[in-house]
């Protein structure tokens, strides 16, 4: 039953391994404490977005403007911090995940409401925000030395020997895997993903979920943009552009099904842990530029295909197997 | 048993109006259903049953009317509130999940919980095991939905069902792909409801079933009650004539006609998995019936012929006496076999699309003009084959996902038959059709089969076969068991075969 799932999962795993040994065959200095430091620092975002952008495409729907959301949020808390330099760090995760939530409610009401179809309505936001960007900073760059001191260094607070982004990433992807689990939502989630109307049917209340799994989304992205700011110490316009299409990437690699109603948490993080890793790798073991965009493009369409032959209808026998109890009818 | 005039009743429906667009699916429509009682709706396709239990179970908002639960008047705006009132139904489309488990399936909407408001999978899982008991379905309660088969899945939206501990149970053509066995499961589990005081809504096309369950019956015709009254005190007949508003013939209209040479030659057909060793021959003009319980391996096979199946098989098929090395479905169809499935909601109607496009689809290539489709020729088609199989909706324009479920079944079985076949596999053709349109059905049938045309019919309903096929061949667990022609048809030998209780005959005979 669950076996074909989970050993997706183990295989994806086992394989993210082999890929950071692989690289560390190469590069050494690629798996020294502080090099796997940096790796699961960089890793965090795109497993906050990942899982983020999961929840959604198991509705059957598609948030596009995840980066976009990332990078509007990253501009407004760091043109914030810049201006409110004196308060108290806490601040600014939190309104990173207000804003972000918000721009998620947007993205929420106008799918669950006005019934638009997901892609066209996120495809739209991403375009607003990333416009809102220019609007709200004036075109101008807010960088490193710009940043009050903390913001930049509290992310960074090692515990037990990781980041804090590391740290954040775990919980998101625990908090969710719980959330998918273990709840009425989350497993109302799958069925509305599975078959939205015969959701309709059980009494799911279909647009108050969908609304707010936009919200949720829409604050991991903000959330995000914290952490990205922090991460590379700048904001502008251009942040992030064309990351969406990676936390996709990511979740397609992690066995989720594009078409809705089937996937795990796990399964998306092992995807953007793999995925990320790789884009990690390319530059480090010396691929090109040009190379590493087809080499990454190809894994991606070789882990689809994957996906696809697992998920194969399951064999209905109807002959009976060589002992006469294994018949079905 | 009817005697509740005193007593209130669990759900009463009053003046009930439903408007779809133009279309008015429910007129002043009434109905009630007391505790401990067995209520039959029947009526024609599209008469507005399934409408009635979407209305009352918060899926459908009324024009107007009045829905009363224990007397009390109620407005049910969503699936939730109509649960909460104690009413829930089985649909007549599956409603369940299949990606996901049987626990999930069963408490999907209305889960357990643990004080700290996390799922408590463990006391689902128990529970599950105890509805599927008493569903008598001896599986695990965490397999997966789809790999159950559907019969099997029926099993389990009906163990949901129960989950619910509803007052109010509906059923819409439950027994639709149920087999004979699970059928009388599905009569204990009604009993034992009634008996425990609920109130069960029964919708079925087989008088058989709502002679044999129900204590009283509502008749709907064009969206309007016309009668009710105890089961006890009416036949079979007064109540199709309430039904359709004229007398309707429920004899199979077999025709004489002369059977001809070999022309459909299946030898040894096997794969491995779901059937074993099946010959036979179909001859022209012939009516070749299969019989067996559902999940016998009978639309397996036809699938396999049709070259649909997801796996390879040995043995050879040749058609008119050549070898038919058909690679896909079109092939096949080239060849001039066609194939009605068995889902023809899943399977058959492309839902979004209209009566026209519907009917007209795999005829388009023989009707165009060069590379241009003929609008005209096709609307002409799809309104005789309309015609003949008594499709009712408001125009042929209409998409197929507004109709009926019956009148959604009659135009995937106009397609195939309006494609002017030699040779057509019908798989369970009269599933979900009413009485008026099953006789319909059966005399195209015999009509088309007058003018050379040649028949696989596939069928659980033995009256039905025994009635239109000049052969029949029973199959049990993959493999033909029996075979029988008209002179020595016997209902009770079939079924003996069909469910093991007799062994199969010697090979030689079934050749
Ligand atoms: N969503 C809809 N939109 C438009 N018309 C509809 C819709 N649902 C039902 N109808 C129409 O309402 C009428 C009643 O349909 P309904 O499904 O209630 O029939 P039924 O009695 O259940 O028939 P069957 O025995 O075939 O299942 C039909 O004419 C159908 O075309
Ligand atoms: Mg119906």
């Amino acid at each position: 039953m669950l076996n074909v799932l989970k050993s997706r999962e183990a295989l994806l795993a086992a394989s993210w391994l082999a890929l950071i040994a692989l690289a560390g065959s190469i590069t050494p200095n690629f798996v020294s404490i502080q090099g796997l430091r940096d790796l699961m620092t960089d890793l965090s975002i795109l497993v906050v977005l990942a899982v983020a952008q999961m929840i959604v495409i198991l509705i059957r729907g598609i948030d596009l403007s995840v980066a976009a959301n990332l990078a509007f949020t990253g501009m407004v808390v760091a043109l914030l911090s810049v201006a409110n330099p004196g308060l108290p760090t806490v601040v600014w995760p939190l309104v990173c995940i207000v804003v972000g939530a918000m721009v998620g409610m947007l993205n929420g009401a106008l799918i669950a409401e006005l019934q638009i179809p997901p892609i066209v309505v996120t495809l739209g936001t991403m375009s607003i925000w990333r416009g809102m960007i220019f609007v709200i900073s004036g075109g101008s760059w807010v960088v490193q030395h710009q940043f009050p001191e903390g913001y930049l260094a509290v992310p960074r607070t090692q515990i037990l020997g990781l980041t804090l982004f590391f740290w954040i990433g775990l919980t998101v992807a625990a908090g969710m895997w719980l959330v998918m689990t273990q709840t009425r939502f989350g497993r109302e989630l799958y069925g509305m993903g599975g078959n939205p109307r015969a959701a309709q049917y059980a009494g799911v209340r279909v647009k108050h979920h969908e609304f707010w799994v936009y919200t949720i989304t829409g604050a991991l992205a903000g959330l995000s943009g914290w952490l990205w700011t922090s991460r590379y110490a700048m904001a502008n316009t251009d942040v992030a552009a064309g990351f969406e299409l990676q936390t996709v990437a990511a979740c397609v690699i992690g066995g989720v099904a594009i078409a809705g109603g089937a996937g795990t948490v796990i399964g998306a993080v092992f995807g953007a842990l793999f995925l990320g890793t790789l884009y990690n790798i390319l530059p480090v073991i010396g691929v090109s530029q040009f190379w590493q965009q087809a080499l990454s493009g190809a894994i991606i369409l070789l882990a689809v295909y994957f996906n696809m032959i697992s998920r194969k209808p399951p064999v209905r026998r109807i002959l009976p197997l060589a002992s006469p109890q294994g018949a079905g009818e | 048993m009817a005697v509740h005039e005193n007593t209130t009743p669990l759900v009463e429906l009053e003046g009930i109006n439903k408007i779809f667009g133009g279309i008015h699916a429910l007129r002043d429509a009434h109905c009630r259903i007391h505790a401990g009682e067995v209520v039959a709706l029947v009526g024609e396709n599209g008469a507005g049953k399934s409408t009635l239990v979407k209305t009352m179970t918060g899926l459908y908002q009324p024009n107007s009317g009045t829905i009363r639960v224990k007397g009390q008047a109620v407005r049910l705006a969503t699936a939730k509130a109509a649960s909460e009132y104690g009413i829930t139904a089985i649909h007549q489309e599956t409603t369940l999940f299949e990606e996901l488990s049987i626990v999930e399936n069963i408490f999907m909407g209305h889960p357990r919980t643990k004080p700290s408001g996390l799922l408590d999978w463990a006391a689902m899982r128990s529970e599950a095991r105890e509805h599927l008991e008493r569903v008598n379905l001896d599986v695990e309660p965490t397999t997966l939905l789809k790999q159950l088969s559907l019969g099997q899945q029926h099993m389990v939206a009906i163990a949901r069902a129960l989950a619910e501990a509803a007052d109010v149970v509906i059923m819409d053509e439950p027994t639709a792909s149920l087999s004979s066995n699970e059928i009388e499961k599905l009569y204990v589990i009604i009993e034992k409801l009634r008996d425990l005081g609920k109130g069960i809504l029964f919708i079925s096309h087989k008088f058989d079933e709502v002679f044999r369950i129900a204590d009283r019956y509502v008749v709907f015709r064009d969206g309007a009650f016309v009668g009710d009254g105890n089961i006890a005190e009416v036949t079979e007949h007064d109540l199709v004539k309430m039904m359709v508003g004229r007398e309707v013939g429920t004899v199979f209209p077999k025709r004489a006609v002369e059977i001809g040479a070999p022309l459909l030659e299946v030898a040894s057909l096997s794969n491995g998995i779901e059937f074993k060793d099946v010959s036979f021959t179909l001859h022209k003009r012939e009516i070749l019936g299969f019989y067996g319980l559902v999940g016998a391996g009978r639309s397996e096979v036809m699938r396999a012929i049709m070259a649909l199946s997801p796996y390879p098989f040995t043995g050879q098929i040749r058609l008119d006496g050549v070898p038919a090395n058909w690679k896909i479905c079109g092939d096949a169809i080239d060849a001039g076999v066609v194939y009605v499935p068995e889902d023809r909601r899943n399977q058959g109607a492309i839902l979004p699309l209209s009566i026209r496009d519907n009917i007209a689809l795999p005829s388009m290539k023989r009707l165009a003009r060069g590379i241009w489709p003929d609008k005209s020729a096709e609307r002409r088609l799809a309104q005789e084959y309309g015609r003949v199989f008594e499709i009712r909706a408001a125009s042929i324009e209409q998409p197929v996902e507004d109709l009926s479920g019956g009148n959604q079944q009659k135009v995937v079985l106009a397609r195939w038959l309006a494609t002017n076949p030699d040779v057509v596999i019908v798989d369970e053709p009269t599933r979900g059709i009413d009485v008026g349109a099953k006789s319909a059905v059966h005399e195209a049938l015999a009509e088309m089969v007058e003018q050379d045309l040649s028949v696989l019919l596939v069928s659980s309903e033995l009256p039905e076969l025994m009635g239109m096929a000049d052969r029949i061949i029973v199959m049990r667990l993959g493999e033909m068991v029996a075979e029988f022609t008209r002179d020595d048809f016997s209902a009770e030998l079939i079924a003996a075969y069909a469910t093991g209780a007799r062994a199969p005959q010697p090979a030689r005979e079934v050749a």
